[in-house]
């Protein structure tokens, strides 16, 4: 019987010759995450193990939620982290300054590559199948227990496959084809389960969006999110990866317990209302709704690409009055790129502020809390009650243009509706 | 073991941020966490909780963020066991991994109201309705897991288990 990509990666990475959906394995982990809330907790149960940490390269720790850090105890558990990184010589510690969006910063900076199996104590982990790893999220006690052993336990997930057909057309981005997916599937189709990308239409998808379709695989539930390593996979990683690495293809006779088929063509910018990612509409639908803050940025939508449409829509414009526009670069190369690409100029003369990479407000952490009745577009991936900020504040998901259209009038529009 | 409690009832996809919202976790303190449990979706849960009492919810409980601070918070409460109709995955895991039993009984959960006292043996996987005399089956955890849940979580079980 034949292996979809990530029961093979794990079969490999278990060093079994094959695996099947409901299996129990125990499989060793090639890249171990965790970020400043959830790595406190997981120092805290490594050190009751009381071993040393398995492998100081593999190893990944970003102070990236609450940081630059935005209270005194927010300061002491970034500050935890800092000391554990250096007691044990983590190679891959990032400080302030240096720092990105966890799932921004470790694609950018080469640390993941495809086969690989990643855990990471952040929900978004997810994110790195975009490059065809195995990659998901697990809570603090997993990461501490495989800091000291260099394995973790999983059961073997059944597949979703998810057939892309067509091409994107203008102003239809990654955000939307994971948000329509979502839309059809709702927040626990794929509850337990992988979603395996595949298709022509892949052709058309840029790493970016493929980035942002990964990372919400788990607002539908899934363990992981995965797509196969074609030509523009090999383009992005191409000078970033340093590591060796093994490719892993679908064997054409893989077993999949649904098939879920999505013509890219026939795809137009969507919102997701409060307060889940599944209430999902077309933007031109939704009746006139007035905002009060737009957020561009997170793990989801902080990549260049996402700024450059940002910038496109409010060249030369301005963020309606009544709306407060905040533009977060997900990592310092980011933020770097858009200043020299004119990006950062545009927002500021447009009346939106920039700020340094934290996830920040996607949680609700810091840096565009919302008040109570309050309403905000966002590029982030998550708009349950009280996501960011007061319990009656209301988060409405969308991809970086319509974010931008929406800041410049002030209201849930489209592109065509600024550019008209 | 026989666990018996009061119900707190909730709907589908209790999502983590309202089980303990992100302005609270600049602290992992289990006391801390249990004081804003589940502050976003019922105000008065924290105060009103009583050391034995369950959980039972509809569908994906727990789904969202990663943070542990979630099944912390709850086990901190006095909750001795979640039931639902079924958990979200990374929930679930960090659960089994910090002790907090998790039993899934699928559409049986329609069964329970708020306020109902349920006796639950977690060996054989039973949940009893006391009100109504109702008995549904959980599925059984994988051995595996149960190896894990009997040592008191994953730090124990690796301890123990060395390897």
């Amino acid at each position: 019987m034949g292996m979809t990509m990530t029961e093979k990666i794990l079969a490999r990475n278990a060093g079994l010759a094959a695996v099947e959906p409901g299996q129990l394995i125990k499989c060793k982990v090639d890249l171990v995450l965790g970020n400043d809330i959830t790595s406190p907790p997981a120092i805290k149960e490594f050190n009751k193990i009381g071993r040393p940490i398995f492998d100081r390269e593999k190893i990944v720790l970003v102070p990236d939620h609450f940081t630059p850090n935005k209270d005194i105890k927010s300061a002491e558990m970034a500050k935890t982290v800092r000391e554990f990184a250096k007691q044990h010589e983590i190679v891959n510690y990032f400080e302030v300054g240096r720092m990105g969006i966890e799932h921004v910063l470790l694609p950018e900076v080469g640390l993941v590559a495809p086969g690989d199996v990643i855990i990471g104590a952040d929900s978004h982990t997810c994110t790195y199948g975009a490059v065809g790893a195995f990659a998901t999220g697990v809570g603090s006690t997993d990461m501490g227990a495989a800091m000291a052993t260099g394995d973790t336990w999983f059961k073997v997930p059944s597949a979703i496959k998810v057939e892309l057909t067509g091409v994107l057309p203008k102003w239809v981005t990654g955000k939307d084809v994971i948000l329509t997916l979502i839309g059809m599937i709702g927040v626990d189709g794929a509850r337990y389960q992988s979603l395996e990308f595949t298709g022509e239409g892949l052709a058309s998808l840029t790493m970016t969006d493929r980035l942002t379709i990964a990372n919400m695989a788990i607002e539908a539930g899934a363990k992981n999110g995965i797509f196969p390593v074609d030509a523009v996979t090999r383009a992005y990683i191409k000078g970033r990866v340093s590591k060796s690495f093994e490719e892993v293809e679908a064997d054409a006779d893989a077993v999949y317990a649904q098939v879920v088929t999505i013509d890219l063509n026939q795809l137009v910018p969507v919102v997701a209302l409060p307060h889940l990612p599944e209430n999902v509409r077309k933007v031109a639908e939704v009746p006139e709704t007035t905002i009060d803050q737009v957020i561009i940025g997170s793990c989801t939508n902080g990549r260049i690409e996402d700024l450059e449409q940002a910038a496109q829509i409010m060249a030369g414009r301005s963020v309606h009055p009544v709306v407060r526009a905040i533009i977060i670069p997900g990592s310092q190369g980011v933020y770097l790129e858009a200043m020299q690409r004119g990006f950062i100029e545009t927002f500021i003369k447009a009346g939106a502020v920039v700020s340094t990479p934290t996830c920040g407000p996607c949680l609700g952490g810091h840096m565009g809390i919302l008040a109570a009745g309050e309403r905000a577009v966002a590029t982030t991936n998550r708009n349950f009650r009280g996501r960011m900020g007061h319990v009656d504040s209301e988060v409405y998901l969308s991809g970086p243009y319509v974010a931008a259209a929406s800041a410049v009038l002030g209201r849930i529009a489209t592109p065509e509706e600024v550019l008209a | 073991m026989i666990l018996e409690g009061k119900v707190w009832r909730y709907g589908d996809n209790v999502d983590t941020d309202v089980i303990i919202p992100a302005r609270h976790l600049n602290t992992s303190e289990s006391k801390e966490l249990a004081a804003h449990c589940m502050e976003d979706i019922d105000p008065a849960f924290a105060g009103n909780v009583q050391p034995g009492d369950i959980i039972v919810a509809d569908r994906n409980f727990g789904c969202g963020s990663s943070r542990e601070h979630a099944p912390v918070a709850i086990k901190a409460s006095g909750i001795t066991v979640v039931v639902a109709d079924s958990f979200a995955r990374i929930f679930y895991r960090n659960a089994i991994n910090i002790g907090l039993p998790l039993l899934e009984i699928g559409e049986a959960v329609k069964h329970i109201k708020a306020g109902d006292k349920i006796r639950i043996d977690l060996s054989s996987g039973t949940v009893e309705n006391v009100a109504t005399g109702g008995v549904f089956k959980a599925q059984p955890l994988p051995g595996f897991i149960q190896d894990i849940a009997k040592a008191g979580g994953l730090v124990n079980y690796v301890k123990e288990a060395g390897g």
